[in-house]
């Protein structure tokens, strides 16, 4: 029974880690750029709650009302300002423009908020639980952040699919010069991506603030784990990325669960290198390589 | 006033001067034909007036209206749609959706595109990446078709062609033209490009070297200034 429960946990923090990695997904995808400042950005979108919260007296969730816009904003002017520039000077200038920007971000945090960690409360979420058996309970707080992040995935794989921007994010993916010469402003369809990224990533990062205590030295893991659940998912593919998510949160719990907590980031990552030996295309290639 | 004025046009990639002092003006109406050998400029000029590329020197009027450092997107919406050389179709997306990202208002929608390129009707589901090279050419024409455009710019679409899928392709452009499009397209079959449109234009490395009407132009009088052998201008 305590390996259902290990699996069920796994599921609902797998959520959390598909949440972050769609961003990252969306933008490789579209842009192909691998963003090494997505942890951090989503870290910056946590402390900004963290700041609406504490200042302004509202709920995270409340909060989240204020941020997410700005959060989409400051990703369109990113793509604009850094990224569409970056992506003139080849393909690795995008990964060093994001890799300083990950940098900035980490000392600024740093700066503002010094290295103590801090926590948003979800109010009665928190405690609240469902018993479903003797050992096994689901904390509401980690269901709603799963229905949340399972909303999120399916809407943007479904408007990547079926709606006019989600087909010139695709022909733009597929192509930038041909999609100018039809009509698609291709920079408008990147800041668009990146500003649907860095909301993701905010919200990701307020409920990662949710389930656990932050500092400000935590993008970089947040990272590795949103690009392990790419990987292990897929590329292309947001439903691979779902996918991918569950696996790796699933590893982790029930690594746990069998060799003890302190191998619980191990199992992750022994999933994540299993799956590049093994089947490097990740569980679900993407429907076709774009040519 | 003519829908297309191009001035004193010179484009350059890198050290190659590809177009030099082209200037040409495409009346509303009717078909034009730009003949050339390859590397005459043909291609440069097509993607040029559509906004691919940045002209070193000169400007380009599209309805009275100076397009020059209009970005291609915008000019897309202004009317100028090009097919470009190799179809660069989307190759991820069906023909469908490769129709459908194009699309704005006007008379052409999917089912009037399909309907004018019978050879996609039954390949309205299929991703690009699995059609033949005539089906592709017609779904490039379809998607640059889908923006309605006034002037519709052709880069070598029998190119890399079987000659039936090059009747397919034309038969459908027929009733491209008879919707009032105006159409200027290159052409390396000069039976073809002869037998297409009323006009007539030559290039020769990066120059206008002969102009003029279909009618009035013998085959020999474009092969000579094609291939550069006496420099005549009509």
């Amino acid at each position: 029974m305590t390996y259902v429960d290990a699996v069920i946990q796994g599921i609902l923090l797998g959520g959390l880690y598909a949440l972050f990695a769609c961003g990252l997904s969306l933008m490789f995808g579209v842009m192909r750029i691998i963003n090494l400042a997505h942890g951090d950005l989503a870290l910056l979108g946590t402390f900004m709650v963290l700041l609406v919260t504490e200042h302004v007296g509202l709920s995270p969730f409340a909060a989240l009302v204020i941020v997410l816009p700005g959060a989409a904003l400051a990703g369109y002017a990113l793509q604009y300002l850094i990224f569409n520039r970056s992506l003139r000077g080849g393909e690795l200038s995008p990964m060093l423009a994001t890799f300083g920007l990950s940098v900035v971000i980490g000392n600024v945090l740093l700066e503002a908020f010094s290295a103590d960690t801090h926590s948003l409360s979800a109010g009665a979420l928190t405690t609240a639980s469902w018993r479903i058996s003797s050992q096994i309970s689901i904390s509401a707080l980690s269901a709603v952040i799963f229905a949340v992040a399972v909303v999120v995935l399916v809407g943007l794989q479904l408007m990547l699919s079926y709606t006019q921007l989600g087909r010139q994010m695709r022909a733009t993916a597929d192509d930038p010069a041909t999609a100018e010469l039809v009509g698609i402003n291709s920079k408008r369809v990147y800041g668009v991506a990146a500003a649907i990224a860095l909301a993701t990533a905010a919200l990701a990062g307020t409920f990662f603030g949710m389930r656990s205590s932050f500092d400000p030295t935590l993008g970089p893991s947040q990272l590795i784990f949103a690009f392990e659940a790419v990987v292990i998912g897929g590329l292309g593919s947001l439903w691979g990325t779902l996918v991918g998510g569950i696996a790796l949160g699933v590893a982790q719990t029930v690594g746990a669960q069998a060799f003890g907590a302190s191998w619980s980031i191990f199992c992750g990552h022994a999933l994540f290198l299993a799956v590049l030996a093994f089947r490097s295309q990740g569980i679900f290639a993407a429907r076709e390589a774009t040519a | 006033m003519s829908l297309l004025d191009v001035r004193e046009l010179d484009v350059r990639h890198g050290l190659l001067h590809a177009v030099r002092g082209v200037s040409v003006a495409v009346e509303g109406g009717g078909t034009v034909a730009l003949v050339g050998a390859n590397g005459a400029g043909k291609s440069t000029l097509l993607r040029t007036i559509a906004g691919g590329h940045r002209p070193s020197h000169g400007s380009i009027f599209f309805d009275g209206v100076d397009v020059t450092r209009v970005p291609a997107h915008k000019r897309v919406g202004l009317g100028i749609g090009l097919v470009p050389e190799g179809r660069h179709l989307f190759l991820s997306l069906t023909v469908e959706e490769n129709l459908r990202v194009a699309a704005r208002p006007g008379y052409w929608t999917v089912e009037r595109v399909l309907d004018a390129f019978p050879l996609l009707a039954d390949r309205r589901r299929s991703r690009a990446v699995n059609l033949s090279g005539g089906e592709r050419q017609a779904t490039a024409i379809g998607r640059t078709l889908m923006a309605n455009p006034r002037l519709l710019l052709l880069d070598e679409v029998s190119l890399g062609l079987a000659p039936v899928a090059v009747d397919d392709v034309y038969r459908s452009l027929q009733t491209v033209i008879e919707q009032g499009t105006t159409v200027l397209l290159v052409e390396q079959d000069l039976g073809r490009a002869m037998g297409i449109a009323q006009r007539v234009i030559c290039m020769l490395e990066g120059r206008l070297v002969l102009e003029g009407t279909a009618d009035e132009l013998t085959r020999e009088r474009v092969t000579e200034a094609y291939f550069g052998l006496g420099r005549v201008v009509a």
